[in-house]
């Protein structure tokens, strides 16, 4: 959905909240370079869920663990008990799930700290696009059309951390950023309007 | 997967075993022969060898070609350059006891008696086999496999082994398979051993002492397994309702193509394939018995606590008779030990066969799980 450089600075971020040796479970882990990222450079253990088979080729030959899995025929409790890993990671990954709200309260039963990360609905470019041109965003961001998007569940920050409210889920952390990922004194201030993606730390209260 | 390197033909070797094997069921092999073939080299360290278990009919001559020309059960898997590769590893493979092809079974010689063992060759259990294997294990000077691969039964056998020898084996990779039969495949084989013993040439079991073998049976049976080998959207598109004759004959001769494709597939098994039908018993018996979470309060994750290898547990899409689910039980019991264990779940519409046959996603998990062993050796060997 990004690419290579992007991510690689958004690995960046993600590794800087986990603490070495940390258990990690990475949802829709793609080729496995967070994860292995992540063991390079952290010492983590742990597993990458992946439901494309070519990416699970790919993630075999990073190294990891990659256990394949349509979570809309198993669901994460099958799998693991409650906090069974001290970070459970979704990059870029909510906005395509079937029920972003059920699958947050599985991961953040089994483990005890969840990172996620999601492009921002509530960009101004994508506010923009459908205010004047009445038209569905379609931005580098989010370079979709309506039809064939996989983003099935835009939302906005405020989207998110309303819902994080309503389920007493606590945002320890949230980190506001551009495409290339990097973070200016008018994102922090109006976040919902400049932050192009967004990577927040949350747990249950 | 292919490979210019031309291969030798293959030869199978005999180890003799004088020391007595005590068997779950009670009874006591006083001393039994294994037959095995080996490929590629063993190296310095004896850091680089797998093991192969073998499935139902399956034996040792899993690769490579033999001197009648008859290719490996796994061939296309196999071999130099391929998925396992035989320039990398040394492979190795035995018959099961109870077997048919070489290793001590009912169509051996029976030391006690000088005769053929036939239906006295004792009931033998997959944690037999294990041991059996250990065995010759020990006579080639490994101390811990590289790995261990089976499909199917061959997949149970190696589940029983990172059990029963946790420190002697480094990966485990499972094919195929599932932590016990269902009671379907119970029944499945049962309605195979009673094709078998009601023949009236089984002769309980002493069928070569008269002179005969069971063929209706045994081919029964086979058509009765085979069918379970495959899968009804892979039947429907191979065979469909094609007509064998073109218009239907009412009458109960070979009306359909899938029946003639049947047929010959159990006559072939038990004619041209010259398989033992005793072995055949003998081998159901083993799958049926297969439950390693029984010594364990019947709790698979238990089981597998002690199990130090790290895994590789693949299943297919369509294969009903080792169903995904239940490879996700596997998977789920080594998880709970925070085992490292990768799954893939391979779209094939060849049901339980898919795992002797070509496919790109299969065979790029594997071959890349491979790679990852054999780099692995690359490290023991700079530590040694």
């Amino acid at each position: 959905m990004n690419d290579s450089s992007m991510i690689s600075t958004e690995f960046k971020l993600i590794a800087d909240w986990i603490p070495k040796k940390s258990r990690v479970l990475d949802l829709g882990c793609g080729d496995g370079q967070l994860l292995r990222y992540l063991i390079d450079r952290h010492e983590v253990t742990g597993y990458g869920m992946e439901l494309d088979p070519n990416k699970t080729i790919l993630a075999m030959q990073n190294g990891i663990n990659v256990i394949q899995s349509d979570l809309n025929n198993y669901d994460l409790n099958y799998y693991f008990d409650q906090h069974s890993f001290d970070y459970v990671i979704m990059t870029q990954a909510l906005q395509v799930v079937g029920r972003p709200d059920i699958l947050l309260e599985q991961m953040l039963t089994i483990g005890k700290n969840c990172i996620v990360t999601f492009p921002n609905f509530g960009h101004w470019r994508n506010r923009a696009q459908l205010l004047l041109r009445g038209q569905m965003p379609e931005t580098e961001t989010l370079p979709y059309h309506w039809y064939d998007t996989p983003n099935i569940h835009m939302c906005t920050f405020q989207d998110f951390e309303k819902l994080c409210a309503q389920k007493q889920i606590e945002v320890v952390a949230r980190t506001v950023v551009n495409r290339q990922h990097n973070s200016t004194l008018a994102m922090r201030l109006a976040p919902n309007l400049l932050g192009e993606v967004a990577l927040y730390q949350i747990r249950r209260k | 997967m292919n490979s210019n390197t031309p291969e030798p033909i293959t030869q199978s070797q005999l180890l003799k075993v004088t020391e007595p094997l005590p068997l779950i069921s009670g009874a006591t092999l006083t001393e039994y022969e294994l037959v095995y073939e080996t490929y590629g080299e063993l190296n310095a360290e004896a850091s680089n060898a797998i093991l192969i278990c073998h499935a139902l009919s399956g034996d040792h001559h899993v690769a490579g070609v033999d001197a009648e020309g008859k290719k490996g059960w796994w061939y296309d898997y196999i071999g130099p350059g391929k998925v396992v590769d035989t320039n990398r590893f040394f492979v190795v493979c035995s018959n099961n006891l109870g077997g048919c092809r070489g290793s001590s079974g009912p169509t051996t010689l029976n030391p006690h008696t000088g005769k053929v063992y036939g239906p006295d060759f004792p009931i033998v259990t997959c944690k037999d086999w294990v041991q059996s294997q250990d065995r010759l294990r020990a006579h080639l000077g490994i101390e811990q496999w590289a790995a261990l691969i089976g499909g199917s039964m061959g997949g149970m056998q190696v589940l029983q082994w990172a059990i029963d020898f946790p420190q002697k084996l480094r990966h485990a990779i499972v094919i195929a398979a599932a932590p016990r039969l269902s009671a379907q495949n119970i029944a499945f084989n049962e309605v195979a051993r009673r094709a078998i013993m009601s023949d009236p040439d089984f002769h309980e079991g002493r069928f070569l002492e008269h002179g005969t073998t069971p063929k209706r049976g045994l081919a029964l049976a086979r058509m009765l397994g085979h069918l379970t080998y495959l899968s009804d959207d892979m039947m429907g598109s191979k065979f469909g309702r094609e007509l064998r004759e073109g218009k239907l004959q009412y009458n109960f001769e070979v009306e359909f193509q899938v029946e003639s494709y049947l047929r010959y597939q159990g006559e072939k098994f038990a004619t041209k394939q010259n398989f033992d039908a005793n072995t055949y018993l003998l081998m159901t018996k083993a799958l049926d018995y297969f439950d390693p979470a029984a010594d364990y309060d019947h709790n698979l994750s238990l089981a597998l606590a002690q199990a130090q290898a790290k895994f590789l547990v693949i299943a297919f899409t369509s294969d009903w008779r080792f169903s995904p689910q239940r490879s996700h039980e596997i998977v789920k019991a080594l998880l709970d030990n925070d085992a490292d264990v990768s799954y893939a779940e391979v779209t094939s519409e060849h049901g339980h066969d898919a795992f002797l046959l070509p496919n790109a996603h299969y065979e790029g998990v594997f071959s890349h799980y491979m790679q990852r062993v054999y780099e692995e050796l690359t490290c023991l060997e700079k530590q040694a």
